[in-house]
């Protein structure tokens, strides 16, 4: 009987979440201050709804909060040990599958990877490492390409078709083999148009796209997630970017 | 490869351009004749193709990439293809590939130095019921035997197009053992269109109501209701598809619908597209039925020259459409019908998100209906004879019969039609199987039966199918079938979510490591663990259910892992006489002293 009558009417965790039309689960979350662990997912950017850390339970239905459009009455569990649970392994697996060694990596400190793990209580990459032979990618005179770190979410992709207007990188490759490639012949970051300047040299998650001759321009403990948890920095309206 | 090395690529190109137009919607078709002018895409070739398609080289490449018959690097002037599904290993299909490699002095995966050939596995080709099948540049071969390979690869050594070769070897039979209404009885083509007509759009999708016919591709969804709700959709066009993508391993029913019944399959387009209002369809045929195309095209063109087809059809004036086929090249996930869309649309097959749904936003965001071969000759059938006579036959919630491929350890496999309600026990005694254990049904993704229940029914409240049977006799191993279906959906996860593209693998992992005697309690676990992710958090069907085989033979089958299990609790995933593999294969040693103790 105590159900607000003729308004958008959603819960999340039991908290009450409005939401107008066309906001996904993520959209009407991050609005009202509820966070849901995600990765591929970036508000600036058509969602993608691959990395599945954002699954959520609604009415007893698992659903990718980022893609699956809020609708009245749905009753979603998001913050919940069986799903945090799994969300951990999902992290286990993204890191099993790269090549991630956060002590000598110049994105430590400010990779979402790394957050997500501190976030979701990590203490080990659990499954079998996949040691996956992937290149670095140099020749490019502002920009490192290092596949190593690379996550498959697509953000550099659609930062640069959908805001740089360029289509600098796409995915190639089927399974396990899935790989990022970008627009040139010669399979060279250094033959297409990149530019240090474009959205997508911004947005990666990881360590995959940096910035030349920046490393450590911010020494370790002054860096984003030394100070901030996963959820504060991603509940901000602007995404952290590398300096 | 670099570009100066095909400085003729566009003339070359210039016929494949003017056959597709300059579509991007043409790029899988274009990428597919490129590999066959070639043996492979080269890089000049994705420079020139997305110059002519003026789409960014990015997508050319992702396409290219994406698809198993189509290859990035040279796979030789012939390339040979292994069936790999269950029934081919068990009927010896390794051991044939070993010979043949032996015989011509390869390794499986790498082109001979001449660039003349290639040696490798494929997913089922859909030749159970003959096989050991092979694919031979995309050309089926089937009953495979020393004899044969050695007649194939003089063929080979002497360089003759594989077009001039004994057509024996090509030969693929129907083997219908049972025919049911469906198989059974005539059927003049134009006889479902002549009572559509008749009888009107709005009263045809009432006989469909009534037929109760449902999705013959496993999911069951009615076909009414998906015809209806596309009818009612707004759009520019809508379009009805034809998913003949049969690439469940051990499904084989569709091969045999599109060789001797693809009237029937294209009346039932044709019915369907005079209830949405489609003026356009498509038969999404998967690459390994390539052999199929040129008599599919006949059968369009005969249609056409009836009336059955094209401009006002059967003089109805307005009543347009007509059926263009499409061509997979090697990818099991496009059988999901988002991704097939997507596939049509000329991209990689990337199951989409959901909703929206293809019945509103399906090809070019368009209203789209897709629908199993099967169903849409079940259709057809129930546009001619009424949905009441349908009804009347299967069970409650099953109407109608339902095709089985039925193969594996029986003395008849082949083709079987049979009311929904049978059982497997009946079933069983009709294809002569000997001594059976246990029976996928409905392939990999499908359920794992042990003999305790082979009085359970195929039904849709029972046990629903696509259609595969395949028969495992008592003293099979059935662990050596769950690794075969683990290696399957490893091989065919399209990549796009992390569950399914890492936990396919990883399953792949701990199934081989206790198959190969190092397995413990832990990795039981550790399966369990991973079957839950992939069901609950994974973007599409093929994740949902690639832990099926594994969670089955845990359950029902308990022993075929217990009796291989370690007796410790746990065992490194590392195994040490493993890492030696690469040495002893440089070395051509596989002696005592080439392993650990």
């Amino acid at each position: 009987m105590g159900a607000p009558a003729m308004s958008n009417n959603m819960t999340i965790d039991g908290k009450h979440v409005p939401f107008s039309d066309g906001q996904t689960i993520m959209d009407a979350a991050l609005a009202a201050g509820v966070y849901i662990p995600h990765l591929c997912h970036n508000p600036q950017f058509e969602p993608h709804g691959s990395c599945k850390l954002c699954v959520v339970s609604v009415n007893g239905r698992n659903m990718t909060a980022c893609t699956m459009p809020a609708a009245e009455d749905m009753v979603v569990a998001s913050n919940t040990p069986e799903l945090n649970r799994d969300r951990k392994a999902l992290v286990q697996m993204l890191f099993v599958e790269g090549n991630h060694i956060c002590p000598a990596c110049e994105a430590s400190g400010n990779c979402q990877l790394q957050a997500a793990a501190y976030y979701l209580e990590m203490q080990s990459p659990h499954y079998t490492h996949f040691y996956q032979p992937r290149a670095v990618d140099a020749s490019h005179p502002d920009i490192f390409l290092d596949l190593n770190r690379c996550i498959l979410c697509e953000l550099c992709v659609r930062a640069s078709r959908e805001v740089d207007g360029k289509n600098v990188f796409g995915i190639s490759g089927r399974g396990i083999g899935t790989h990022l490639v970008v627009n040139a012949a010669s399979g060279r970051l250094g033959d297409t148009n990149f530019a240090a300047t474009d959205k997508a040299a911004h947005v990666c998650p990881t360590g995959a796209i940096l910035i030349k001759r920046q490393g450590y321009r911010i020494p370790i403990g002054q860096r984003t997630f030394d100070h901030h948890n996963i959820s504060e920095v991603q509940m901000k309206p602007q995404e952290p970017e590398h300096e | 490869m670099q570009p100066h090395e095909f400085p003729q690529i566009e003339q070359q190109l210039a016929s494949v351009f003017e056959r597709h137009g300059c579509e991007a919607n043409k790029l899988l078709q274009i990428l597919r004749e490129v590999q066959e002018i070639f043996h492979f895409i080269p890089a000049a070739a994705i420079t020139c193709i997305a110059a002519h398609l003026d789409v960014p080289r990015t997508r050319v490449e992702g396409v290219a990439g994406f698809y198993s018959f189509l290859s990035l690097k040279s796979a030789g002037e012939y390339r040979m293809l292994f069936s790999d599904n269950i029934t081919d290993q068990m009927q010896g299909n390794p051991e044939l590939m070993r010979y043949f490699c032996h015989k011509l002095w390869l390794e499986p995966g790498k082109v001979s130095e001449d660039n003349l050939l290639s040696v490798d596995s494929t997913s089922c080709t859909g030749m159970c019921d003959q096989g050991p099948a092979a694919l031979v540049n995309g050309w089926p071969l089937t009953n495979l035997d020393h004899a044969r390979l050695d007649l194939i690869a003089e063929l080979i050594r002497v360089r003759k197009p594989v077009c001039d070769w004994p057509s024996l070897l090509f030969e693929v039979k129907d083997n219908i053992r049972r025919a049911g209404t469906l198989l059974g009885e005539p059927f003049i083509p134009g006889a479902a269109l002549r009572a559509t007509l008749e009888r009107g759009s709005a009263a045809t999708l009432a006989e469909m109501e009534a037929s109760g016919l449902r999705g013959r591709g496993g999911a069951g969804f009615s076909v009414a209701r998906k015809w209806s709700m596309c009818r009612a959709s707004a759009g520019e066009q809508h379009y009805i598809v034809c998913n003949a993508d049969e690439g469940e391993p051990g499904t084989f029913k569709d091969r045999v619908l599109l060789h001797s019944y693809a009237d029937l399959v294209c009346e039932g387009m044709t019915v369907g597209a005079r209830i949405i209002g489609a003026s356009k369809g498509f038969l999404y045929l998967r690459g390994e039925y390539r052999y199929l195309l040129h008599q599919l095209e006949q059968v369009l063109a005969q249609r056409r020259a009836a009336g059955l087809l094209g401009r006002n059809i059967l003089g109805e004036s307005g009543f347009d459409f007509d059926i263009e086929i499409h061509l997979g090249a090697g990818a099991y996930i496009c059988g999901e019908e988002s991704a097939l869309i997507e596939s049509l649309e000329g991209k990689r097959g990337r199951p989409r998100k959901r909703p929206p749904f293809p019945v509103t936003h399906g090809y070019l965001d368009q209203p789209t209906v897709v629908d199993n071969v099967e169903t849409l000759a079940c259709a057809a059938r129930i546009a001619a004879q009424g949905g009441a006579w349908f009804a009347a036959i299967g069970t409650a919630q099953s109407s109608g019969s339902k095709i089985l491929s039925i193969a594996g350890d029986c003395a008849r496999p082949g083709i079987y039609e049979y009311p929904f309600g049978i059982t497997l026990q009946e079933i069983l005694d009709d294809c002569g199987a000997e001594d059976p254990y246990a029976v996928q049904v409905s392939g990999p993704s499908g359920i794992l039966v042990s003999a305790q229940e082979f009085n359970r029914c195929i039904a849709f409240e029972d046990l629903p199918t696509a259609g595969a049977f395949t028969v495992f006799r008592r003293g099979r191993d059935l662990l050596q079938l769950v690794q075969n279906c683990a290696h399957f959906f490893a091989h065919e996860s399209c990549g796009f979510c992390t569950p399914c593209r890492v936990g396919t693998q990883l399953q792949k992992k701990i199934v081989d490591k206790i198959a190969n005697d190092h397995g413990t309690a832990s990795d039981l676990e550790e399966l369990k663990q991973l079957g839950h992710i992939m069901q609950t958090m994974s973007h599409c069907g093929l994740g949902h259910t690639a832990a099926n085989p594994v969670l089955d033979l845990l359950q029902k089958f308990p022993d075929a892992y217990q009796h291989k299990l370690k007796k410790l609790a746990f065992e490194p995933a590392f195994d040490l006489d493993g890492a030696l593999e690469t040495a002893r294969n440089i070395t051509g040693r596989d002696d005592a002293w080439a392993h650990l103790p």
